[in-house]
């Protein structure tokens, strides 16, 4: 009999919690499949992918068939391969700019909001920049430097700096007025211990939330940058230089835009989807509203 | 209202200030020398020195701020490096289009969006607004070139209905303009629209909720004029405020718009001046967009006061 009730005490099995958990949070789940299949996808593109650059000049401007999938460009490319390739670039620099700007965003607003004798001045300064607009600020950026994954990874980055810097600021000057703070003065913690151990913490769910949506965002705009010839060097095949490499062929060859096109949409809308979705599981207080 | 008002102009001067000095470190603190840079890659000394002394970089840093910014206080914004022109005089030759493509843009896209989110509140739950919110989120997700082709496909190559591309200035006609602006406003306006309709159908739940909302309903007013004139009134001053934000999409969204549909406006401009490395012209507009983007959100703040008569400065 002891085992008979252990088995009914046990916890429900792991694909039980899983298909809980997906019925409650489909856009996390949607998005987040949708997210690793692309992701599996750029890792073994060698496997599963010709060789991108691989130009075929008898074969231009071919329609999809079971030899070119997506068809082949204007060079006689294969465009299958080239979107498969396409997601690396996309989903490396998505990745970077939002590590990038979490982690420089999350230094500035814990100091901004914690000494406030910086924060009015550090302040003014993220004002004047949130007010560029992020794709010219990234496309000056760019012009300026030889074209290279790692400058347009900093050039996309640099604009978001100053959402995160509010974001967090405005987390830090919640959380510094919560009696524990109070007391961990009072109990002659050090300013960095009471910052690192007592207000880091509760920015992590907002900053979660947040990076999903910079790394749509970065994604949208690198495809931007690729596509206005701002980009990554044009020999690497991105979506967006793809498409802007195919525009003169969309009425022979539409296969050579809408296939890199449905790629973007799709990853972004992917991000976005697990970024609402976790949204409304870690900030409720948003959740209500949107 | 008036102090108020001159206050809030006084506040964007430091704003626009940072600004400036941004844009002005951007050229002289990226690593090498930007006149090599400018110049490209197969430059002779010849030109790059030309080209430093046309630019003033010959001068001290110091000079060159005080310069650049002097310049800037009297609405000069330097010389092209292409054409020989002022880039106030090129970027107004430009804006007709430009300003054309934004107003159609903002004007169709506001009313669209509130009508979605007002709809998609009132009949929260529906099937309708779950096709609501999942236009919103797709919306926000394509890339405007993305759509800006798939609407050429449809509705130019395929269906013949619209102009594939280009531009026809409003001086030859009202029609033949609005028939080359449809599609760009379409593509421009999808994301706006989107983030729009959203925060409406947030922000208008909110406000059903509100316990004026039952008392209204309970004495009898109609469900029209009790969606518009209690719960509308009452959700505007949210809304409006992401309008003006969303005002940054737009800008940034222009710039591809006018390349996708070959529309010769500021943002295209900015496109040719990329390759051909003109950085008088990527400065120069990257200040104007910004002192418009400041100025719209200034003029969202002051039409607080105006939305709710409880916001008084």
């Amino acid at each position: 009999m002891a085992s008979l009730v252990a088995t009914i005490h046990v916890r429900p099995g792991l694909s039980a919690r899983l298909w809980t958990f997906a019925r409650r949070n489909p856009t996390i789940v949607l998005g987040g499949a949708l997210l690793t299949a692309m992701a599996a996808i750029a890792l073994v593109a060698p496997m599963i992918a010709g060789d991108p650059r691989l130009m075929t000049p008898t074969n231009r401007l071919r329609t999809p068939s079971a030899e070119h999938w997506f068809g082949t460009d204007n060079l006689g490319r294969d465009v299958f391969s080239r979107s498969v390739y396409g997601a690396r670039i996309s989903l490396v620099v998505g990745l970077s700019v939002a590590i990038v700007s979490i982690i420089a965003g999350l230094a500035v607003g814990l100091a901004a909001g914690y000494y406030r004798r910086l924060d009015g001045f550090v302040m003014r300064i993220m004002d004047g920049m949130m007010a560029i607009p992020a794709i010219l600020l990234a496309i000056a950026l760019v012009s300026l430097n030889r074209a290279s994954i790692w400058i347009v990874i900093v050039a996309i980055a640099i604009p978001e700096v100053p959402r995160v810097v509010r974001l967090v600021r405005s987390v830090v000057l919640t959380t510094r007025e919560q009696p524990f703070i109070e007391a961990a003065i009072g109990g002659g913690s050090r300013n960095l211990k009471i910052i690192l151990r007592h207000i880091l913490p509760s920015t992590i769910a907002p900053l979660i939330v947040q990076a999903t949506y910079i790394t749509a965002s970065a994604i949208l705009i690198e495809a931007a940058l690729s596509f206005l010839g701002a980009g990554v060097p044009p020999e690497i095949p991105t979506w967006g230089n793809m498409i802007a490499s195919s525009r003169l062929f969309l009425a022979s060859a539409p296969w050579t835009i809408f296939f890199p096109g449905a790629a973007l949409a799709l990853v972004i809308l992917a991000v976005n989807l697990m970024g609402d979705g976790l949204r409304d599981r870690l900030d409720p207080r948003l959740a209500r509203r949107m | 209202m008036t102090a108020y008002i001159v206050r809030r102009l006084l506040s964007m001067a430091p704003v626009m200030a940072v600004v400036a000095v941004f844009v002005f470190l951007l050229l002289h603190l990226a690593p090498g020398d930007p006149a090599a840079i400018i110049a490209g890659d197969n430059a002779t000394p010849a030109n790059i020195e030309q080209i430093r002394k046309a630019l003033g970089l010959d001068e001290p840093l110091w000079k060159q701020f005080l310069l650049w910014i002097g310049s800037l206080a009297r609405g000069d914004l330097g010389r092209s490096m292409f054409w020989n022109d002022s880039v106030t005089t090129l970027i107004g030759q430009r804006a007709e289009p430009t300003i054309a493509l934004a107003c159609a843009t903002l004007l169709v896209a506001v009313v669209i969006a509130i009508t979605l989110g007002v709809v998609a509140a009132a009949r929260a739950g529906t099937f309708g607004d779950r096709l609501v919110m999942a236009f919103a989120v797709v919306g926000f997700s394509v890339p405007v070139f993305v759509v800006g082709y798939l609407l050429i496909f449809v509705f130019a190559i395929q269906l013949r209905w619209l102009p594939v591309q280009g531009y026809t200035p409003l001086a030859e006609g009202i029609l033949p303009w609005l028939r080359n602006l449809v599609l760009p406003s379409i593509a421009l306006g999808l994301a706006y629209v989107a983030l729009i309709a959203r925060i409406t159908r947030a922000t208008m739940l909110d406000v059903l909720a509100e316990d004026y909302m039952r008392t209204a309903r309970a004495k009898g007013v109609a469900p029209r004029p009790m969606l518009l004139k209690h719960a509308l009134k009452n959700a505007a001053v949210p809304i409006v405020t992401v309008i003006g934000i969303g005002v940054a999409l737009l800008i940034g969204g222009v710039v591809i718009t006018e390349t996708v549909f070959n529309i010769p406006g500021i943002g295209r401009l900015v496109v040719d001046a990329i390759a051909r490395r003109d950085y008088p012209i990527i400065q120069g507009v990257i200040i104007m967009f910004s002192g418009i983007y400041v100025l719209v959100n200034l003029v969202v703040d002051l039409s607080y006061t105006l939305l709710d008569p409880r916001i008084r400065y």
